[in-house]
């Protein structure tokens, strides 16, 4: 019965469409890929350059070699970029019917329409397909669209100063990847002392077997605003490695606040070489919640950099590595004005042989006087083939500060498995009930409907080895 | 006598660690409906480990004999399968689990133990038995005995107790910790779970306080894992006055 429950849950996602009408562009990656790209997408002169001069970079700069192996993603055989034919819409039956439908068994058309949403994205491979924004926000001067559609409008200029400044293509070989190839996204700027009460979500979708997602996410929360993003990512398996090396810049501009929130469930051939990274002015506020569950192998680290005095970041995240998943994950914090604060409480689990790794990296500079910062990372292995690591590290050049970290890296208690089912529960329940126990601080901080995802994949995990 | 009277048979049972270290031996012990047990002994003679034992904690396995509970043969099944059959203990040292509430946990328990119990009666017995322990709502949203007190863990062993109404209950030293009036609540609680009059339970403890608040019908010493002797309540008394050295010398005799 768990069984087929479980068949039918992994069903939801692990569905595959045929790959109609779409060009695929030819495997490896040269100068002129790049310009094909840019020409099709008719963008300005300027961000040809930026993708011609990434490439450069990307030729010059090495794969990492400092954390989980990515020898099997060759890149040569990579088909950078696939795009649908499809045109963007702003009515989900103006999306063809195969996409459409992937989206609605996701349920993404259901909670927009729910009013759940104050607006709703959804790229599938290298296209932004579905952009919508509900009336009363943009009314409020929000603008949430397409990123490729906003380097062309009003607000190309405002994309010009903002476009990977923060994150620069020479930061690492995936970053300068995603300069030369990127394609899709969202770009979301909300006016001055704008609050956007109900949440935004871009939800994408990698259909096409060895193909590469590389969507650039853009958002500028102006002067005291606010808003609630939400990013969803999920893919079909296939035999081929999938490469998603993404991009999001976060603007929190003085006494701005924003929330980020992701639910990463790529499936397990995903190399997911994501780069997110926000900057916080004067008073601004950042919150990044994360759930990690999905792809092969994973290099995710969000950094926040507190740039002005009082800012804040607080990332509450937590990684599931399950059988052959290899997921580095963490957070960065760079403090570098005075009266900065910063929470890191994550929480890792790993199962049937799989390693979860938590990487985090503190950052104080010589001016960050009374900063505080805490680091908190919880490990839970659920059996004696898996691994977890902890590698904190922190860099702190003011006497000033307060910096704090703890580290706890345990197994499911025998006893307390005892104590549940002499309560008549189950083994699989009683170690169900303590794994979402332990990743209930986290999940309660995720939007509603993805911790009942959390909360699926874990009862899914857990039914799948044990019992 | 009628055999159906009986509730709970231990034959000949032998526990060992889970390393095969022996620590029970032989243990014979029966339980009529409506009858309460005292088990008694000196420190480290095993009972905690009969308690835990019969609900079968995987750290201890059974090399001989059997535990039969209303003439089913329960000796194979694990825990959770002991627990729907009818067994409850009462944990000595009850355990915490961050991030499950007491009410989540209570809900999980009851619909496992009783399947066609509705919410509105569930809640209704909660209540009902949190208000006889004195135990107030708040602690029923906290995380399962995260920051309780040795006596609020207690207090909660008993709720589950009354909520999930087994036929034959363990209660391993569920009075330590507790004061004097909270153990008059453990002994209301005891009498009500008991109301029902085909219940079988056994203590363990030494507390005058609570034994001497209870009909019991039968007491037993445990000495260095053998059961060595069997009597009505007069032995209790004998081992509050004497201690068990004259049984410690009886267990010395069978271990020849």
């Amino acid at each position: 019965m768990a069984k087929a429950t479980a068949q039918k849950t992994k069903n939801i996602y692990d569905f595959k469409k045929d790959e109609n009408n779409v060009e695929k562009l030819q495997s490896g990656l040269t100068p002129d890929i790049v310009k094909e790209i840019s020409a099709k997408k008719g963008e300005p002169q300027w961000m040809l350059e930026h993708r011609l001069k990434s490439l450069s970079i990307y030729n010059e700069l090495k794969v990492p070699n400092w954390g989980p192996d990515i020898s099997k993603l060759d890149i040569d055989n990579i088909v950078t970029y696939v795009r649908s034919t499809a045109k963007m819409a702003d009515d989900w039956q103006n999306v063809p019917a195969d996409i459409r439908d992937t989206f609605e068994r996701l349920g993404i058309p259901e909670a927009e329409k729910n009013a759940a949403l104050s607006g709703v994205g959804a790229q599938y491979d290298s296209e932004l397909v579905y952009h919508n924004l509900q009336d009363s926000v943009a009314k409020q001067g929000v603008i949430y669209c397409g990123i490729e559609e906003a380097l062309k409008g009003p607000y190309a200029e405002m994309i010009k100063e903002h476009f990977m400044h923060l994150v620069p293509p020479s930061d690492h070989k995936f970053a300068a990847l995603h300069g030369a190839v990127w394609s899709g996204g969202s770009f979301v700027y909300v006016p001055p002392g704008v609050d956007v009460k109900v949440p935004l979500q871009s939800y994408f979708r990698l259909n096409s077997p060895g193909a590469g997602q590389f969507e650039h996410t853009l958002i500028i929360v102006d002067k005291n605003a606010s808003l609630h993003f939400i990013e969803g990512c999920s893919a079909p398996k296939y035999n081929v490695a999938n490469l998603h090396a993404g991009c999001v810049e976060l603007f929190v501009e003085e006494g701005a606040r924003l929330r980020y929130s992701t639910i990463e469930n790529w499936s397990k051939n995903m190399f997911n070489l994501n780069t997110k990274r926000a900057i916080v002015k004067e008073g601004g506020n950042i919150e990044w919640v994360s759930g990690s569950f999905g792809s092969h192998i994973s290099y995710l680290y969000p950094m926040s950099i507190l740039s002005g005095a009082h800012a804040k970041a607080e990332f509450t995240g937590i990684t599931f590595a399950g059988e052959g998943q290899d997921l580095d994950t963490g957070a960065k914090i760079v403090h570098s004005a005075p009266y900065t604060s910063s929470v890191i409480n994550t929480k890792s689990l790993s199962k049937a042989g799989g390693r979860s790794t938590f990487r985090s990296a503190i950052t104080v500079t010589a001016n960050a006087h009374q900063s505080k910062a805490s680091v908190s990372c919880q490990s839970l292995m659920l059996d004696d083939i898996s691994r977890s690591d902890t590698i904190p590290l922190m860099d702190v050049r003011c006497d000033d500060v307060n910096v704090g970290h703890e580290a706890s890296i345990g197994t499911i208690d025998d006893d307390t498995v005892f104590y549940l089912m002499s309560r008549g529960l189950s083994e699989t329940q009683a170690k169900t009930s303590i794994v979402n126990g332990f990743a209930n601080p986290v999940s309660k901080e995720l939007p509603l409907e993805y911790t009942m995802e959390m909360n699926n994949l874990i009862k899914l995990e857990m039914e799948g080895g044990l019992g | 006598m009628n055999t159906s009277q009986t509730l709970l048979d231990i034959k000949n049972l032998s526990i060992a660690s889970a390393e095969g270290k022996p620590l029970l031996h032989e243990l014979n012990l029966k339980i009529e409906k409506g009858q309460t047990h005292v088990l008694m002994g000196p420190n480290g003679a095993g009972k905690s480990t009969f308690g835990s034992s019969l609900l079968a904690n995987p750290a201890y396995k059974v090399t001989a004999g059997k535990i039969i509970l209303n003439e089913r043969d329960i000796t194979n099944l694990a825990a959770d399968k002991r627990a729907q059959s009818g067994l409850f203990l009462s944990f000595q040292t009850p355990l915490a689990v961050p991030g499950v509430s007491v009410t989540s946990f209570l809900n999980a328990a009851a619909k496992n133990l009783h399947e066609d119990m509705t919410s509105r009666v569930l809640r209704k017995k909660i209540q009902e038995a949190a208000s006889l322990l004195h135990l107030p709502d708040e602690y029923l949203k906290r995380d399962l005995n995260v920051g309780f007190s040795g006596g609020e863990r207690k207090k909660l062993e008993m709720l589950q107790l009354l909520l999930l109404d087994p036929q034959v209950a363990i209660l391993d030293e569920t009075d330590s910790g507790l004061d004097v009036d909270a153990v008059k609540i453990l002994v209301k609680a005891i009498e009500n779970f008991r109301t029902s009059g085909d219940k079988g339970i056994i203590i363990i403890s030494h507390n005058m306080n609570l034994l001497n608040r209870l009909p019991i019908d039968k007491v037993h010493i445990l000495v260095k894992g053998r059961l060595v002797a069997e009597g009505d309540r007069t032995l209790i008394d004998e081992v509050d006055q004497n201690g068990f050295t004259r049984f410690e010398k009886l267990a010395g005799e069978k271990n020849g």
